[in-house]
């Protein structure tokens, strides 16, 4: 017989924890981050990252949310964050089934950039981009996941980096089929409707 | 694919059918009155509540309205909305209650929990400091959203007073559509003062909110023939079965099948208790055959439960042998606890009909049997040693199963928490659905009065008999006046072991008998019954139990009832925590 019982204890989950992007479509209402994070804090779920704006469709945001869980517990979370009444639509992917980025932001010396050819050879290396000179800093993005701009960071740290930042995931997923495109045209325009007297 | 889809929850209940729109043409209002108006155009004729500061707009308007809306002036805001659950419960609407913003807010939050735990309908209107005043730390301004975001359905601040119409209808659709909830809508002070131009439709859809998932044909077909083929099918039922309506389609069902039925706490009424498949009580102090068997079933069938803790015991050792089949309208609770093998989303007034057209029609006799049996053995050991102790002291059993007698079960039940729930939920008899009343799933000691109060308002042509403890009662004792206030009459029977008896159990059975503050120096609870205006009178030997109980009946007001009993009154049968619903023991092991 088939395990039965959903392990929902911390750290002990049957398949071990893995990193999942859940993502989110809601009304673009107030309370909603609030609404949507307190789920992950009720259950002991720790998020990596969170990116929330504006979706192709007017009037509708998306949360993209990473973390780092056993798949049950995910799967719980999405279901609660579904089960929101502004929440249209909820899923959760695993790493293999989304295009994903982050953005960082470098701004190291200027005159590290003078002394050597290292930093230029190490932007160069990383397909990096200078944003702006100035005679103090200079400011470099790089777009790549974590592990890119990491890389990055420890390269250029070597420099004396004056400042780093980097933003939250997004991601779209590898299926061809859209999903939530389709939902939407099935649900309709109407945020609500009310009855005619 | 999923052809049925039954997208409009509305209509279900008498708050919806009444309602004329009113005014019918627009008209130029205070946000107060604007309240008042929506609240009538949902059928409400009932509001539980207390005022202050930021509401009192609203208790101004509501002057304007007293014929149509009746306030029952609460002594404490958990008493106003404990009364609006009760209410909810047994009338099926959605009750309402209104408090002021602070404290008067945070004083809901333990009713607006409980509600959200036990899926009661209800809309809590608290006042809030004006919309300029808002994150200034202004007086009684508390975050009530944020605060109650856990604990609700949806929640809402209303700034404007335009909003107020189009919020409203959301709140009473949000409250009763789906798995029903609290609702609380956060009105500043402004809007209640601002003026709108009033006109009142109801909601009748939200795209982000699918109350009713849509029914799989799929999963009804594999239902069916899980059903079809069981030899030893059993059936769970829960408080979905009464939320939705639907103890016909569910008594139909039942009866097709043959399967044997047990029940968990909030789903008492889904079956008639004197019906021959009715097993019993589910869980920690439910009944034997109802736990033991759950591990013998090959095909479980759970109608609009969710597989509480109290209920599965150690889940590890839970139904393992069974196939397992959900009827529930929450997604979320597909899943969460026991792994489902067929889950059939949707409203069981609609998905049981479908399933019970694809069922054959049999019998499980011989299964039935083995239920049967177990039984004696619990009458032997618990039930007999309840109802007729051969000890002097009183049991909280024999009291129950004495007014059962002449109640015949005529009555709504409404409970406090503790051991007097226990016994209450497995002895109590209850002919008619919506007639018991308790806190399930956060356990609220203090519920009962309140809530047995707001059950007598609901139904004023039922007997209410409210059975409670010396612990429970007197967090919300203050009620007694309320109760004095309207005269409602409900029968309290105060069943005192001068302990918080079920810690005290909990303390002989797992802690050594080391009864660690749990012993409580009571007052005189019949002096101060009649402090309030309410008649009373005290029980401590058998002989005058009936003719007590009678009196308590027969009086036309409100009347407190209260029998000394014996200490050491333990609630058996029990599960104990981390064992297996198999291994429920009958007595204290040796």
């Amino acid at each position: 017989m088939a395990k039965k019982t959903i392990n929902i204890e911390n750290g002990n989950c049957t398949g071990g924890k893995k990193t999942y992007t859940i993502s989110a479509f809601s009304e673009n209402h107030i309370g909603l981050l609030n609404r949507i994070t307190i789920i992950f804090t009720r259950r002991q779920v720790n998020i990596d990252s969170l990116t929330v704006s504006g979706s192709a469709l007017p009037g509708i945001h998306k949360f993209t949310i990473v973390v780092h869980d056993c798949l049950e517990k995910v799967q719980k979370v999405v279901e609660q964050i579904e089960k929101l009444v502004e929440v249209l639509k909820a899923f959760y992917h695993t790493e293999e089934e989304v295009i994903h980025q982050e953005i960082a932001l470098y701004k190291v010396p200027t005159k590290a950039l003078l002394v050597s050819n290292k930093v230029e050879e190490t932007i160069r290396k990383h397909s990096a981009r200078i944003l702006e000179v100035r005679p103090e800093y200079t400011v470099i993005e790089l777009t790549g996941h974590k592990e890119e701009t990491q890389e990055l960071f420890d390269e250029l740290s070597k420099y004396g980096l004056l400042q780093f930042t980097r933003s939250g995931r997004i991601a779209v997923t590898r299926s061809s089929k859209e999903v939530f495109t389709n939902y939407m045209k099935e649900i309709g325009k109407e945020t609500v409707e009310y009855e005619k007297n | 694919m999923n052809p049925v889809f039954h997208n409009s929850a509305t209509m279900k209940t008498k708050q919806d059918k009444n309602a004329k729109i009113y005014p019918s043409e627009k008209v130029r209002v205070t946000g107060a009155e604007a309240i008042m108006l929506s609240l009538i155009n949902e059928g409400v004729d009932t509001i539980f509540g207390y005022p202050g500061g930021a509401i009192m707009p609203a208790y101004d308007a509501l002057m304007n309205y007293s014929d149509k809306l009746k306030h029952i002036l609460t002594r404490h805001e958990q008493g106003a909305i404990h009364a609006a659950e009760g209410y909810a419960r047994v009338t099926g609407r959605v009750g309402v209650c209104m408090a002021t913003s602070g404290p008067g807010a945070t004083n809901l939050i333990t009713g607006i929990t409980n509600a959200m735990m036990d899926s009661t309908p209800l809309v809590c209107i608290t006042g809030q400091v004006a919309a300029g005043l808002l994150g200034t730390d202004a007086f009684q301004e508390t975050d009530v959203i944020g605060i109650t975001m856990p604990v609700t359905k949806w929640n809402f601040l209303i700034t404007k007073p335009e909003e107020i119409p189009s919020i409203m209808a959301q709140a009473f659709y949000i409250a009763k559509t789906g798995r029903p909830g609290p609702v609380v809508i956060d009105v500043a002070k402004n809007a209640q003062f601002g003026m709108l131009d009033y006109e009142y439709h109801k909601c009748k859809k939200m795209r982000s909110y699918a109350p009713e998932p849509r029914i799989s044909l799929d999963n009804l077909k594999a239902a069916s023939s899980l059903i079809n083929k069981a030899k030893r099918p059993y059936i769970l039922a829960g408080q979905g079965i009464l939320l939705g309506n639907a103890e016909q389609e569910f008594l139909d069902f039942v009866e097709k099948s043959g399967v044997p039925v047990g029940w968990t706490i909030l789903g008492s009424c889904a079956l008639p208790k004197d019906h021959p498949q009715n097993i019993g009580m589910l869980g920690m102090h439910g009944n034997y055959s109802a736990n033991i068997l759950t591990n013998e079933c090959d095909v479980l069938i759970a109608v609009g439960m969710r597989f509480d803790d109290r209920v599965t015991g150690d889940l590890n050792r839970y139904a393992k042998q069974a196939k397992i089949i959900h009827l529930e309208i929450d997604k979320a609770e597909i899943n969460k606890i026991v792994k489902v093998d067929v889950p059939l989303l949707g409203d069981v007034k609609y998905t049981l009909p479908l399933l019970t057209k694809l069922i054959e029609k049999r019998s499980h006799a011989k299964w039935i049997n083995r239920f049967k049996e177990l039984d004696k053995i619990e009458y032997e050991k618990v039930i007999k040693r309840d109802f007729f102790p051969d000890k002097p002291g009183l049991t909280m059993g024999e009291v129950i199963h004495r007014i059962n007698e002449k109640t015949q079960g005529d009555a709504i039940i409404v409970t406090d928490v503790g051991q007097h729930q226990m016994f209450a939920s497995r002895y109590a008899k209850l002919n008619s659905t919506r007639s018991f009343v308790t806190s399930g799933g956060l356990g609220t000691m203090g519920f009962g009065l309140p809530a047995a109060h707001g059950a007598k308002i609901g139904k004023p042509e039922k007997q209410v008999i409210l059975f409670v403890g010396d612990g429970g009662f007197q967090m919300t004792i203050q009620e007694l006046s309320t109760i004095n206030q309207t005269r409602a009459a409900v029968k309290i029977v105060l069943l005192n072991n001068k302990y918080l008896g079920m810690v005290r159990q909990w303390q002989q059975l797992f802690f050594d008998k080391r009864y660690s503050e749990t012993y409580l120096l009571n007052p005189d609870f019949i002096k101060v019954a009649e402090g309030f205006g309410i008649k009373g009178k005290k029980v401590i030997e058998r002989p005058m139990l009936d003719a007590a109980i009678q009196e308590m009946l027969d009086y036309e007001g409100p009347y407190l009832l209260e029998v000394s009993i014996e200490k050491e009154d333990n609630v058996f049968p029990m599960v104990p925590t981390g064992a297996s619903v198999s291994e429920i023991i009958l007595e204290q092991q040796k």
